[in-house]
């Protein structure tokens, strides 16, 4: 059976990937799906309750919360792609060079990630936003590099297994350079992989921008991300509870999809990694 | 035993270097002076000049990180730009109450998660299988900071049985660790899961069905104790995703912890006492999970001989 066959008969993954292609619509049509501005404000309807004018009530400054979340799930989407992009291109630079050169370059490059994989993440992503200062583009950044040494770990292995074979020694022989011998030989080989930690990923870094945004130092207002419009609404939970707690839905969600795609594709496409990660 | 200890510890150090060198390198590619940040655009000249001074940020990089190493071997960690208190007073005040925190949280997390992981193994494709296995997606898929939220306002407003936030009582302390164990829980139960589940297919376990042990004791005695490798390296990992989540847990509950007080350094820019509460995390770590590979042994005599 085929990739997709076996993904299609996985009715978790299927609900995982309507959602994600719900969100990616929410995300590319927004200005018109969107029933209001989410910038526009109206004091006056501050805080109203679900239901009504508001389908999901309003926040603090009046703002309509449905229009702010999919309006948020362009700043979810963006800083999981790009960041899932920084994690992959990184990760295929260092893995690449970590298999071919070996030695002691490759002992260092490890032992460095095993630092990194063992330390309590969302720790360093704090010291690097502390240091970049908070943004879009800087959460985007920390968020990437977190995902840099997995990718790394998994290129390297299979460089160096596949620099063993005889097709690869063959080509090499041939002169065939490095980078050839990369995109012709070693990619076809991880892609699947890749996509499947990409997809993976894509949840962890949705949550860790969501975590950074909430503790005010990913995203900056008055940009609508859902980390964000959870820690504004945190200052009134107690008089209006759904300013908070609604938009986190829409983080979990978010989570829950790629987590479901991710897991089926896992399963789809290399089924040795079941179970891992 | 002692040796084993020994390298372990050993090991430990090139880990505690490299997150120091990290955070120190990462705060030292800051654009723009961070001393002019700390102190604001209004700072007099004099002022700045005695903080660059103060921070020896005038040296280069190389012989600052080595400075600050020997200094942090000698027990000074420097002192916090923001309360020009001792950075290892602050710390000393904060991590009882991280401690507190993650401990109750493993806790919750090692005995819920292996609970719902054993029965979840015991009746495979059972409704409470498929219960626990969805519950365990939605665990981790629930952003830990919404989570204490919304526990806030069903227990806190709506029922009104516990604190809002704060510390001091077992009271105070029931919310946020439940808030910070749930991913923890989730992760076990179903480690737990497959762990257990590999086991019972085992030939060892067969036999001992055979010869008629009692499922109780299959479960306890065999099952179980090895299926509780696998399970203890999680926990131990789980740790290091507890102090991540602690950042904020504390922040949501207001618990004076060591997560909260790195929140504060960094946006009061006071990189001396980010550094110290950085390397506090990451030398609880290395010992957890020094504690983790020692239990090894305990459990499995196999281990213990070889090292």
């Amino acid at each position: 059976m085929d990739a997709w066959g076996r993904f299609r008969r996985n009715r978790l993954a299927l609900v995982g990937l309507a959602l994600v292609l719900v969100l990616t619509a929410a995300a590319v049509l927004a200005p018109w799906v969107a029933p209001y501005d989410p910038a526009r404000q109206s004091l006056i309807e501050k805080r109203a309750k679900p239901g009504g004018k508001y389908v999901l009530g309003a926040d603090e400054f009046g703002r309509d919360i449905l229009s702010r979340i999919i309006y948020g799930s362009r700043v979810a989407l963006l800083v999981g792609l790009l960041s899932a992009a920084i994690a992959v291109l990184g990760g295929l630079v260092f893995g690449t060079v970590a298999g071919f050169t070996g030695g002691w370059l490759d002992a260092v490059m490890m032992r460095a990630i095993e630092i990194l994989l063992a330390f309590p993440y969302l720790l360093l992503a704090l010291a690097i936003v502390a240091a970049l200062g908070p943004g879009a583009l800087n959460t985007t950044i920390a968020v990437g590099i977190w995902g840099v040494p997995p990718v790394t770990r998994i290129v390297r292995g299979s460089v160096l297994a596949l620099r063993e074979t005889e097709y690869v020694g063959a080509a090499r022989a041939l002169g065939a350079p490095a980078l050839a011998l990369l995109g012709r030989h070693i990619l076809p080989n991880i892609v699947p992989g890749l996509i499947v930690y990409a997809t993976l990923f894509m949840a962890n870094a949705i949550l860790l921008e969501a975590a950074l945004s909430f503790l005010g130092l990913g995203v900056q207002p008055p940009t609508a991300s859902w980390g964000l419009m959870v820690s504004t609404g945190r200052d009134v939970l107690l008089v209006a509870p759904h300013v908070a707690t609604v938009p986190g839905l829409a983080i979990m969600v978010a989570v829950l999809a790629f987590n479901l795609v991710g897991d089926g594709l896992r399963d789809a496409l290399d089924p040795r990694l079941r179970g891992a990660a | 035993m002692v040796t084993f200890i020994l390298r372990r510890l050993l090991l430990a150090v090139p880990v505690l270097l490299g997150v120091v060198f990290v955070v120190m390198l990462t705060i030292d590619l800051l654009p723009g002076d961070a001393v002019t940040l700390m102190l604001g655009e209004h700072a007099t000249k004099d002022a700045v000049a005695k903080l660059r001074d103060h921070l020896g940020l005038d040296k280069p990089f190389l012989v600052r990180y080595l400075d600050y190493v020997g200094r942090v071997v000698r027990g000074d960690l420097g002192r916090s730009i923001q309360q020009n208190r001792p950075v290892a007073a602050e710390l000393a005040d904060a991590w009882p109450a991280t401690l507190e925190l993650t401990v109750a949280a493993l806790l919750i997390a090692t005995v819920a998660g292996l609970a719902a992981g054993v029965a979840s193994a015991v009746w495979p494709n059972s409704f409470f299988d498929a219960l626990a296995r969805l519950g365990s997606l939605f665990g981790l898929s629930m952003p830990i900071f919404w989570t204490g939220l919304v526990l806030i306002v069903v227990f806190s407003l709506w029922l009104n049985w516990l604190p809002v936030g704060g510390s001091g009582s077992l009271s105070h302390l029931v919310l946020p660790a439940v808030t910070l164990a749930m991913p923890s829980v989730a992760m076990v139960s179903r480690m737990t899961r497959s762990a257990v589940l590999d086991v019972l297919r085992e030939d060892y376990v067969r036999t001992a069905r055979a010869k008629g042990v009692g499922e109780i004791w299959v479960l306890g005695r065999h099952a179980l104790r090895n299926a509780f490798i696998p399970i203890l390296t999680l926990v131990g990992l789980q740790s290091g995703q507890l102090m991540g989540g602690a950042v904020l847990t504390e922040t949501v509950f207001a618990w004076p912890g060591l997560g909260r007080l790195m929140v504060k350094a960094i946006f009061a820019r006071d990189y001396v006492l980010l550094q110290g509460a950085v390397l506090v995390f990451a030398l609880a770590f290395v010992i957890i999970n020094l504690l983790v590979d020692l239990s090894y042994g305990l459990l499995d005599p196999r281990v213990g001989r070889q090292g």
